[in-house]
């Protein structure tokens, strides 16, 4: 059993006005010293095994067939301890 | 000879699909139930895929939908030319379905917008749009949270060398698509998808700000039958 993170995050050059209202409303609630904010997505997939080469790989498909859409996305895996 | 069947498709959280099949029998032609469990077009000449909120915009808008059993059928028929419109949420399951480039994100202002919206339309050779004349303007509503196109500066540059931006928001950009895109066709021009809803625009009775709609419903119409 193994528990595998995937973060998705819009691409860099996508405009992301979620994340600009959070950034906008920080100073607001009185937090200081946050010039910008992206928001993005993290899955917490549970592997039936362990969290081999071929696992890694299926996970990376998953991410790449459906839990991101990498037009707009790009995605980061890592296994948590 | 029997009418043209144009497939209107329904996912759980299609909102649009009664409104589509009424626009679609309003132009002559029959409206065929298409059911997003079913592997089977039931030979449509061609389909709509309507608005709504299918999977509950779960994911992302569309990102479910585009795994339906139908969708298996739907995508290889629609590269070997089956004509496929997709309005608003239709338009972002082509979008994730990669039968369109590109991809309908957050509207720049965060709101959800709804009003009758200016169009102008860019191309009048694909499979719904020959009724228009080239930038003539017309006015529909749209709906929607997420309907600010993106693509990357390259699939930009080559939709707009090809003509296969197909509509443009006319006047105020409302949720800031990139070069004003409120809808585009693929190469061959018999998929198109566009964020505005002529599905709503056929009928002075329903309150519609024009029935500008009609022209999509005639335009595939005209060409089933010439086909």
């Amino acid at each position: 059993m193994a528990r595998v993170i995937v973060d998705v995050m819009l691409k860099p050059e996508i405009l992301d006005p979620q994340g600009q209202a959070i950034a906008g409303a920080l100073p607001r609630l009185g937090f200081s010293g946050v010039s910008a904010v992206r928001q993005g997505k993290r899955f917490e997939l549970e592997l039936d095994g362990p969290a081999d080469e071929a696992a890694l790989s299926d996970v990376r498909k998953m991410a790449e067939t459906l839990l991101a859409n990498t037009v707009i996305e790009d995605f980061s895996i890592k296994v948590e301890e | 000879m029997s009418a043209a069947r144009v497939g209107i498709v329904t996912f759980p959280g299609t909102l649009d699909d009664q409104d589509a099949a009424r626009a679609v029998r309003l132009a002559g032609a029959e409206a065929v139930p298409l059911w997003h469990a079913d592997r089977d077009l039931r030979g449509v000449d061609a389909v709509f895929l309507p608005g709504g909120f299918s999977y509950g915009d779960y994911l992302r808008c569309g990102a479910i939908s585009r795994f339906a059993p139908l969708m298996d059928e739907l995508i290889p028929a629609a590269r070997s030319g089956l004509p496929v419109l997709g309005t608003c949420n239709g338009f972002q399951i082509l979008c994730e379905a990669h039968l369109l480039p590109g991809a309908l994100t957050r509207n720049a202002g965060l709101h959800y917008i709804c009003r009758d919206q200016r169009i102008r339309v860019e191309n009048t050779g694909t499979a719904w749009t020959r009724e228009f004349t080239p930038g003539q303007e017309i006015v529909l509503p749209i709906k929607h949270g997420e309907g600010r196109y993106v693509a990357d500066a390259q699939t930009l540059a080559a939709l707009e060398r090809d003509g296969r931006v197909v509509f443009r928001y006319a006047g105020d950009n409302p949720n800031g698509s990139l070069n004003d895109i409120a809808g585009i066709a693929n190469e061959a021009g018999n998929i198109v998808g566009l964020m505005p809803h002529p599905e709503h625009a056929v009928e002075e009775l329903t309150g519609a700000p024009s029935v500008d709609g009609r022209g999509f419903f005639t335009s595939i119409l005209k060409k089933l039958v010439n086909a």
